[in-house]
């Protein structure tokens, strides 16, 4: 008995599996042609608000967007905003949003919802039943050798199957870690960079410090750093306190030498899951000069400037916080 | 030997048959589950695709999730078609996984209408796979 190798087999390879993972990629590639830039929000700690950061981004864009043009409103495809959202085990940006389902299937693929302020959203959120977890339809046994990339998977066709249109800032809300944003990469070659959310303890410093590190590594810019959760301002009067001690957003900002772009204080008034009052600028919600410079196509992202608010605050340490929180 | 069906039993394994022309003796290949998940995650098709990708293919047909997550969107330059269905093969239609009935019925209404049948019956069905060579459909 003889045997061949696969390279002496005569006649063509009809799965052409290599052909077929290809065009998944040149699949992306021409989604996003109309998509101006693709920003991570990221960090290595879990439960600092990305998400919340992530919506109230989106939204500020938007209306930042939509104060420009005539007529005003975030228009479909002319200077949208989209929020694709990443933590597909955990989702929530679409409910902060207040973008709900069912996501329409057309020829040229699958309509993102339109959240508030116009913004275009795609999540997990929006596929699984109330209260239920993130559930694969696949066997039981070896789930681990399969479930990261049905993960990927997932993550690729939110990125070339969703009709986007034209935007000018697609927003990445990404789970905690380090690795989605080195995968996210390897589907987004161009990606514009990467806005770090922490929390100020020390605790989330080193864990996203080690983010930050990953990211730098992989050659990803980093934007900047939200550092949420900065104080507490109480219900009825606004007055700040603090929350947590440490200064991790500052300190990050050092360590990576890049803007801190904002602090947000834990602002009771969410309720139900909706966040009825978000950050505002200029004022002690937070500043958000990347919706200063998304406005204008001319200013890269990874040239924020920061505001002079923060160039003091920066300068003093942190010890002199006027206009920031 | 000539590829005859492909068969995905539901248990994480993946099967495929084939026959003689000559003699009708046939054979099968039977992957391990391992392996036709592994390849079933990359979301390509095993034999090669026989029709386009549909949106969302992959994550439709993986996560368990709500049965009204996706509706099909208005058909906006779709023309009227005076292709009908019969009974029997609406029930047949209803056997096709719910993320690619949309298309698979277009499928079949458009290669109805360019032969001038007016009802789409089981018949027509069987006879549309076989021109268009879509095998498992």
């Amino acid at each position: 008995m003889s045997f061949r190798t696969y390279h002496e087999v005569a006649g063509t390879d009809r799965s052409d599996l290599m052909s077929q993972v290809l065009a998944q990629r040149d699949l992306v590639a021409k989604r996003l042609e109309s998509v101006r830039r693709v920003v991570a929000v990221m960090s290595g700690k879990g439960g600092v608000g990305k998400s919340y950061v992530t919506a109230a981004v989106a939204s500020a864009a938007a209306q930042a967007f939509a104060d420009g043009k005539a007529g005003g409103g975030a228009v479909r495809g002319v200077g949208g905003v989209g929020v694709l959202d990443a933590d597909l085990r955990s989702p929530t940006v679409a409910r902060l949003l207040g973008a709900t389902g069912p996501l329409r299937v057309g020829e040229d693929g699958v309509e993102p919802v339109v959240g508030r302020g116009g913004v275009l959203v795609v999540s997990t959120d929006l596929l699984l039943d109330e209260g239920q977890p993130l559930k694969w339809n696949e066997p039981d046994h070896e789930r681990f050798v399969w479930r990261g990339l049905l993960e990927a998977g997932t993550l690729r066709e939110f990125l070339s199957d969703v009709v986007w249109g034209r935007l000018d800032l697609l927003l990445i809300d990404l789970p905690p870690g380090a690795d989605g944003v080195i995968d996210l990469l390897e589907l987004v070659p161009n990606l514009a960079g990467a806005l770090i959310v922490t929390i100020p303890s020390e605790e989330s410093r080193r864990s996203v410090a080690r983010t930050m590190r990953s990211a730098t590594n992989a050659g990803i810019p980093i934007l900047g750093v939200v550092e949420n959760m900065s104080g507490y301002l109480c219900a009825s009067c606004d007055t700040p306190g603090s929350l947590f001690e440490g200064d991790a957003g500052a300190d990050l900002a050092r360590e990576f030498d890049v803007p801190l772009i904002g602090r947000i204080p834990f602002a009771p008034g969410g309720r139900g899951g909706r966040i009825r009052r978000w950050p505002r600028q200029p004022s002690r919600y937070g500043t958000w000069s990347t919706c200063a410079s998304v406005r204008s196509h001319e200013v890269p992202l990874h040239r924020l400037r920061q505001t002079d608010d923060l160039r003091r605050a920066e300068a003093t340490g942190g010890r002199d916080l006027r206009g920031v929180i | 030997m000539t590829f005859e069906e492909r068969k995905q039993p539901g248990d994480g394994t993946f099967a495929a048959s084939f026959s003689c022309p000559t003699c009708g003796r046939r054979v099968a290949m039977l992957a391990n589950p391992m392996e036709s998940q592994l390849v079933g995650a990359l979301g390509v098709k095993i034999g090669g695709r026989t029709l386009d990708k549909q949106p969302m293919e992959l994550t439709r047909s993986s996560i368990v999730g709500r049965d009204d997550a996706f509706v099909d969107a208005p058909a906006h330059t779709t023309k009227p078609s005076s292709v009908r269905w019969s009974r029997a093969g609406e029930e047949r239609l209803s056997n096709v996984p719910k993320f690619v009935r949309g298309m698979v019925k277009k499928i079949y209404r458009e290669w109805a209408a360019e032969r001038g049948i007016e009802e789409i019956t089981p018949a027509v069905m069987d006879e549309a796979r076989a021109d268009m060579g879509l095998e498992g459909m």
